[in-house]
């Protein structure tokens, strides 16, 4: 065990991984559980997600951890009788608290859907709907963030030449990235992505995946998938869900070559789910 | 008689059956076109109607039936809208919700006269305007709202829930995308509903009959002042509608032609309805391509 | 990522930074939702307490009214407010016309699911849409001119009948009931009747045995249904069943309906009269049924759960 303290930001961590150097948390989770009415759906889990990394939820179908994702953004909110416990803390405040403004947080945790959801507007007005919300109204800053959010997310080649044709125009994967990029665009912390090629042919989830691993350098990433083979590409740790407990959450590498816990290594296995 | 006979027998009725319904159809139509177009003509639309004499036209009646449709549709639609709005996206699950759909499901099926009952006595005595046409409006609010109420709701419980989870997740109010994100989408089928809804209204009679009343002053067509006793935008004035016109000059009129002039008003009614089922179909399918033909 | 405006002040919620177009956009929404609910109550209480007037003020008997045949309100010396015959004409015209266009509607809606799936359904919508389309007025308008001439020179009496008025509110109630039936039977599950069919049983016995039996409360609702509508039918009746105060003895005898009665006389009544509040209160009856035939209606709905 190894006990490294920060002068500098003075935090505090314990690591019982052989992590060499300090990584600051963007996200510090403390005994979270989520309810869906009288149903426990998360049962209980801690964990901290690093800053700028890809942090990989897998596990079976009905695991949790869509649930936990969407907790982290309140897109639970949304689902009547759903409730959480415990504290998701976000830049030192806990960010489930009734108390906290969800359409700002929204602008610094943003998502991607599994299903491409692109607005039925052109690409240009699905990246400036919300920017406009958010009060730029400058066509010059707007133009340039538009251009910004489409090169960050691989996409500016394709479509420059037709921005002002309807989204829905785009191939899937072409959707998906134009939903990266207008995630992009409102400048998040951190970017919570569920099952973001599940729907994309294998191509496509090649280049989307070649995205996050670009974006982690200026974005704290964190995804669901069901592809594990994804998971062991693209991420930094993983963490293994199953009927709502956090069973293991490590390094990538070491989940996949050298579970500790035997549950794990039945799922990485194939031997369930 | 063995089951093979028993089935084509069946058949056969089944089929008689639809030929029934169309063929009642088809001589309905045709009756009305037959009989009523020959009447239709520019002067039959532009002369003032009379109570006693021949030669009768139906414009001011024509007029008052667009009129009241259109001040129906400007009270029934934001607040169908609005209503709408708060049972796709606002209510809860719970007593308040089914009590506000109970109240929704009695106003759609009362009877219209019970509801020119309740318009003569609220809108006409109760408030001392006597027939006006926004009472009538106000009377076939009634009935119109709840059939707006339930054409927004279900056009907005259409559009799929990722768009709205879309654009909350991007950090956009619940309001904001209704208002920009939902209602667009869903605009379309609200808008079919709407005018299938006009079409209702504007052959709509009973409820009319004592609240917008069975006469129309002398208009003076050049007079724009909504404020004018002769103008006919005033919404204070009695105004006999199409529909109202000919129910009382086959009960109560006097006119020596009345069946021409029931039969050119039945042609303008019915073919105003066809139209507006026209158009709504025609939008809903351009809708249906242009959503299908993008995807 | 620059922070210049710490965590507390961008995440919490504030005066400033909750947003007031919410605020004003949910209330409107909940305004209109009040305003339902208002309607709904102002009718009931209004209609309700102006029916009662010639109860309470007038002093006529609620027995007498309900119950005796004998409809003579401007009788000076003795008037007599018996509403039954009009009672009875409601019903009897409502009942008649059900059992006209229930079969008729019922055999279209299974024309349409079973008989000719792929294009009866093509055919018959667009028919269906337009009798729907056809206002009330012009119904009873060529009930007038064409069914009731008709009636009385090929089959008997007045012309101006029960039978007349039967025909009418059938035709204007079919497609109600076909429109609701075809969703009834639309909806049955396939395997319904795959099942039937792989037993060896012909279309017509898969229907009679299996698929009518298994759309029956929503059938029954349809007809309902169908019934509410004809029940408060005014004009198009008013047109061809004679208005007259005596309850029929055939069906070719000319007869009135609650509705028919209000519509012809509310007119010329004074407001407060007697007579005229007589008018009322038959309207009340009018409420009283609409509510009578939702509750039915629920119930019916409540049984198809089961």
């Amino acid at each position: 065990m190894i006990t490294l303290s920060l002068e500098k930001e003075s935090i505090e961590q314990t690591f019982e991984t052989t992590v060499p150097f300090q990584m600051e948390n963007i996200l510090k989770v403390n005994s979270l559980e989520i309810f869906y009415g009288e149903k426990r759906a998360v049962n209980g889990i801690s964990m901290d997600i690093e800053k700028n990394s890809v942090t990989a939820l897998i596990g079976p179908s009905g695991c949790g951890k869509s649930t936990f994702l969407r907790s982290i953004n309140r897109m639970n909110d949304l689902i009547p009788g759903a409730r959480a416990e415990g504290e998701i803390l976000y830049e030192g405040l806990n960010i489930l608290s009734q108390q906290i403004n969800v359409v700002a947080l929204r602008k610094e945790i943003g998502m991607v859907f599994q299903k491409p959801n692109p607005f039925p507007k052109s690409i240009y007005e699905n990246i400036t709907h919300a920017l406009k919300f958010s009060g730029i109204k400058k066509k010059s800053l707007l133009d340039d963030i538009v251009q910004e959010s489409l090169e960050k997310a691989a996409l500016w080649d394709e479509v420059k030449d037709r921005l002002h044709k309807s989204a829905l125009s785009l191939s899937g994967g072409q959707q998906q990235r134009l939903c990266i990029a207008r995630t992009i665009a409102m400048k998040p912390a951190v970017m919570l992505l569920d099952e973001p090629s599940s729907a994309l042919d294998p191509i496509s989830n090649a280049k989307v995946e070649e995205l996050i691993v670009e974006l982690k350098k200026d974005y704290s990433i964190i995804i669901v998938t069901h592809n594990m083979q994804q998971a062991s590409r693209i991420s930094d740790k993983t963490a293994f869900f199953l009927n709502g407990d956090l069973i293991e959450y490590d390094l990538t590498e070491k989940i996949f070559t050298n579970p500790s816990v035997k549950k794990t290594e039945e799922y990485i296995s194939g031997r369930f789910g | 008689m063995n089951s093979k006979t028993a089935d084509r027998l069946a058949t056969g009725v089944f089929i008689a059956i639809a030929i029934i319904i169309i063929s009642i159809l088809v001589g309905l139509f045709s009756f009305i076109l037959i009989n009523g177009l020959k009447h239709v003509s520019l002067h039959f639309l532009t002369t003032p109607s009379s109570n006693v004499m021949a030669g009768g036209g139906i414009r001011d009646q024509l007029f008052n039936s667009f009129y009241v449709l259109i001040i129906t549709m400007l009270i029934t639609i934001p607040l169908g809208l609005g209503g709408g709005i708060y049972m796709a996206e606002y209510a809860k699950p719970g007593k308040v919700t089914d009590t506000i759909r109970s109240c929704i499901e009695v106003l759609a099926s009362l009877p219209s006269i019970v509801i020119g009952m309740f318009g003569l006595l609220m809108f006409v005595n109760l408030t001392g305007w006597g027939y006006t046409i926004l009472g009538g409006a106000l009377a076939l609010t009634v009935f119109n709202l709840p059939v707006l109420v339930r054409v927004s709701e279900d056009a907005i419980r259409a559009v799929p829930r990722d768009l709205k989870e879309a654009s909350l997740a991007l950090g956009i109010t619940h309001w904001h995308t209704i208002k920009t994100v939902i209602l667009p989408s869903a605009f379309p089928s609200i808008l079919t509903g709407a005018i299938l809804a006009a079409g209702r209204v504007f052959g709509e009679a009973a409820a009319l009959l004592f609240t917008a009343g069975l006469s129309t002053p002398r208009l003076d067509y050049t007079n724009w002042n909504p404020f004018s006793d002769q103008s006919p935008l005033n919404i204070f004035r009695p105004a006999e509608t199409l529909a109202v016109h000919i129910w009382s000059v086959n009960t109560q009129g006097l006119i020596p032609d009345v069946e021409e002039v029931s039969n050119g008003s039945a042609a303008v009614l019915v073919l105003s309805v066809l139209l507006c089922n026209l158009l709504a179909r025609w939008i809903g399918s351009m809708i249906h391509k242009k959503i299908t033909a993008t995807k | 990522m620059e922070k210049i405006v710490p965590a507390k002040e961008r995440l919490l919620k504030s005066e400033k930074n909750w947003m007031d177009g919410e605020v004003r956009g949910k209330f409107l929404v909940i305004l209109c939702a009040v305003i339902m609910i208002s309607a709904t109550i102002a009718i009931t209480i209004f209609l309700g307490t102006k029916g009662l007037q010639s109860f309470i003020k007038n002093g006529v008997s609620l027995i007498e009214f309900l119950t005796s045949t004998k409809w003579n309100p401007t009788n000076q010396a003795n008037p007599e407010y018996g509403v039954l015959p009009f009672i009875f004409g409601s019903f009897a015209v409502t009942f008649l016309a059900a059992l006209v266009a229930a079969p008729l509607g019922i055999g279209g809606a299974i024309f349409m699911t079973e008989i000719a799936p792929s294009w009866g359904r093509k055919m018959l919508q667009p028919v269906i849409e337009l009798l729907v389309g056809i206002p009330s007025v012009v119904y009873g308008f060529i009930g007038l001119t064409v069914l009731v001439p008709f009636v009385r020179e090929h089959v008997g009496g007045l012309g101006f009948s029960l039978l007349s008025g039967m025909i009418v509110l059938s035709i204007m109630i079919l497609p109600t009931i076909t429109t609701i039936a075809t969703d009834a039977m639309s909806s049955l599950p396939k395997s319904l009747r795959e099942g039937s069919y792989a037993l060896g049983a012909t279309r017509w016995q898969t229907i009679r045995k299996v698929l009518i039996p298994a759309a029956l409360p929503t059938l029954l609702t349809a007809v309902v249904l169908g019934m509410a509508r004809a029940f408060g039918e005014a004009l198009a009746v008013q047109m061809v069943i004679g208005n007259v105060r005596d309850i029929p003895s055939s069906l070719l005898d000319a007869s009135a309906t609650l509705t028919t009665i209000i519509t012809l006389n509310m007119g010329h009544t004074t407001y407060g009269s007697v007579e005229n509040n007589t008018l009322w209160s038959m309207g009340l009856i009018l409420l009283v049924m609409s509510f009578g035939f939702i509750l039915l209606i629920r119930y019916l709905s409540s049984r198809r759960k089961m």
